[in-house]
């Protein structure tokens, strides 16, 4: 059976819309913030997999190579702002990132 | 053919890749701390690259992977006089606030380098690689004193709201992708020369949210501010000038190019984007007392006239945003080496109240600043005007006078802070007592100010190359 390529549309708007919220409606922690990114991009992914079969094109694979592979840097350097926020701060709760408003 | 032309035309970004992986190892092999060392030659680098952006030919590479031509050379070198100019700043200021690491300007190196791939992007892959690696390195950038906790916030928030915008960015490409088959610039605008599809142009919007995130227009401005007065001073320099040009060089490029037969679908959300921004800028700027915040809701305001000139979609619309960035980011690079001036005791001062009486015990300064303000607020025959001026012609050419009115009256709103400034400096009593400033802060405030201020009567060179820029463009 062939999966149709509205289904994985369909569940990559789901994770991007998942994403989204995760990252304004989440009020507890930053690291959860970082979970719902890498979901944003998962999206993408699924998207570029998705349409890549669909076309009969390989530039959507190549691509979600290049995108897996800037995820893993940026969850790298992410982290360790996070680390160093956190020695700072003595805790990584989104409501105490309170210091500069306005 | 192909072959023959890659290795010259890469020659610029080859040398700041492998300057850059060089300095690194110098960095981390060598037991002194080599901050200066690193420093003087990555400045010297960014000289040499803008020799060579003009000695490489202009062609397409890669099967249009990565395009050169007169308007990428143009942002190329707008990039590199940002860039350099904060590393300036960064000499003395960073040794004096305890983080001279030598990394910071090994990251610049690297900014630079995605920002070229940015500019000269020909494909939508090539846009998001140089665009990550753009980004990847400004977090680390903003967050480069890890022992503050407003620098580590700053980074905090950049990062998150960064990456959101590239996650939208990537989502947007993937769709396009999707819905019009390609990913290469030339392709797309093939493809899209009929009616776009709905998919396509949700895509399109998803791209240009992204974007509008990198230069900080509204309503995706709301890390701007808290990075700003977070980031420790150069490296809010660097924020406000070079990746706003590769950003705004990107998004003029992605719109007009693949993305130009479709203009019906974008041209009224860079309008929106440009009247929020404007207004936001104007107003939002009256009540802040900390100088570095009044700069970054000043930047979104300036973000907002540039983007007039895209919407304006025309030849003129084009060379008037890139005159404007032009100018803007000499007036910035300007106001951020006053800012840095700003050190009484040892200690970094930030807000505006403390400039009083700075026109008696240093005249010299005092009046640098006010002809910077003056500029900002687009005082004729300052530089800022002719900005202005350049960008309201081509919209009301264009079709756009209710742009043009309410960049107008913006202008004249926001005048209010910048003049209050001013007026601080010249007016307010006050002992300032600021240590002597370093000699490269001094020189980039000095040569910032003259250009402002002489621009009326060389204006000739730049208005030549931002034409020859925008008609590369447009073909």
């Amino acid at each position: 059976m062939v999966v149709p390529l509205s289904h994985f549309l369909v569940v990559a708007g789901l994770l991007l819309v998942m994403g989204v919220f995760g990252i304004f409606m989440n009020r507890k922690n930053i690291i959860i913030i970082m979970m719902s990114i890498e979901l944003i991009l998962l999206a993408a992914n699924l998207n570029f997999v998705a349409f890549s079969g669909a076309l009969h094109d390989m530039v959507g694979q190549v691509f979600t190579m290049f995108v897996l592979t800037v995820a893993a840097a940026e969850a790298a350097i992410g982290l360790a702002i996070v680390v160093i926020y956190s020695r700072n701060r003595g805790s990584i709760e989104v409501e105490d990132v309170t210091l500069m408003k306005g | 053919m192909d072959g023959l032309l890659i290795l010259p035309s890469l020659l610029p970004e080859l040398a700041l890749a492998i300057c850059g992986m060089a300095l690194l190892v110098i960095g981390v092999l060598s037991k002194a701390n080599v901050f200066a060392l690193v420093s003087y030659v990555a400045v010297a680098l960014f000289a040499a690259v803008g020799v060579l952006v003009f000695l490489a030919p202009t062609c397409e590479i890669y099967g249009g992977l990565f395009v050169t031509t007169d308007f990428t050379r143009f942002a190329d070198v707008l990039v590199l006089v940002g860039a350099g100019a904060a590393l300036v700043l960064s000499l003395d200021y960073n040794v004096r606030e305890d983080i001279a690491r030598f990394e910071f300007p090994v990251l610049v190196v690297f900014a630079v380098l995605g920002m070229f791939f940015m500019i000269s992007a020909g494909d939508l892959m090539t846009l998001y690689l140089g665009f990550e690696l753009q980004s990847l390195a400004m977090y680390i950038c903003a967050a480069i004193a890890r022992d503050s906790l407003r620098s580590t916030e700053a980074g905090l928030k950049y990062f998150v709201l960064g990456a959101l915008a590239s996650g939208l960015l990537v989502y947007g490409i993937s769709l396009v992708y999707g819905f019009a088959g390609t990913t290469d610039f030339v392709d797309l605008a093939k493809t899209l020369s009929g009616t776009p599809g709905y998919g396509t142009v949700i895509g399109i919007v998803f791209v240009l949210v992204g974007l509008a995130f990198k230069i900080s227009a509204a309503p995706f401005h709301m890390w701007t501010p808290d990075v700003y007065e977070g980031a420790p001073t150069p490296v809010t320099a660097l924020f406000g000038t070079a990746p706003k040009v590769a950003a705004m060089a990107l998004l003029i490029s992605v719109m007009l190019g693949p993305f130009g037969h479709v203009v019906g679908q974008w041209q009224a959300l860079i309008e929106i984007l440009s009247v929020i921004s404007m207004c936001l800028g104007c107003l939002a700027a009256i009540g802040q007392k900390n100088i570095k915040r009044l700069m970054a809701y000043s930047s979104i305001g300036h973000m907002g006239y540039a983007l007039i000139g895209l919407a304006a979609g025309t030849v003129a619309g084009v060379q008037g945003t890139l005159i404007y960035l032009s100018i803007y980011i000499v007036m910035s690079l300007g106001v951020f080496a006053c800012i840095i001036a700003m050190r009484r005791k040892g200690i970094a001062i930030e807000t505006i109240a403390d400039l009083a009486g700075l026109s008696t015990q240093r005249p010299g300064f005092a009046a640098a600043l006010a002809v910077l303000m003056w500029a900002m607020a687009g005082i004729p025959p300052l530089s800022g005007f002719f900005g202005k001026l350049y960008v309201f012609s081509a919209a009301v050419s264009a079709g756009l006078t209710p742009l043009a009115v309410i960049g107008v009256l913006t202008t004249v709103v926001a005048a209010f802070y910048y003049l209050r400034v001013i007026k601080v400096m010249y007016f307010d009593a006050g002992t300032p007592d600021f240590d002597k400033s370093a000699i490269g802060v001094r020189l980039v405030m000095t040569v910032a100010a003259l250009a402002t201020a002489l621009f009326v009567f060389m204006p000739g060179p730049v208005v030549a190359a931002a034409a020859d820029a925008a008609k590369a463009l447009m073909g």
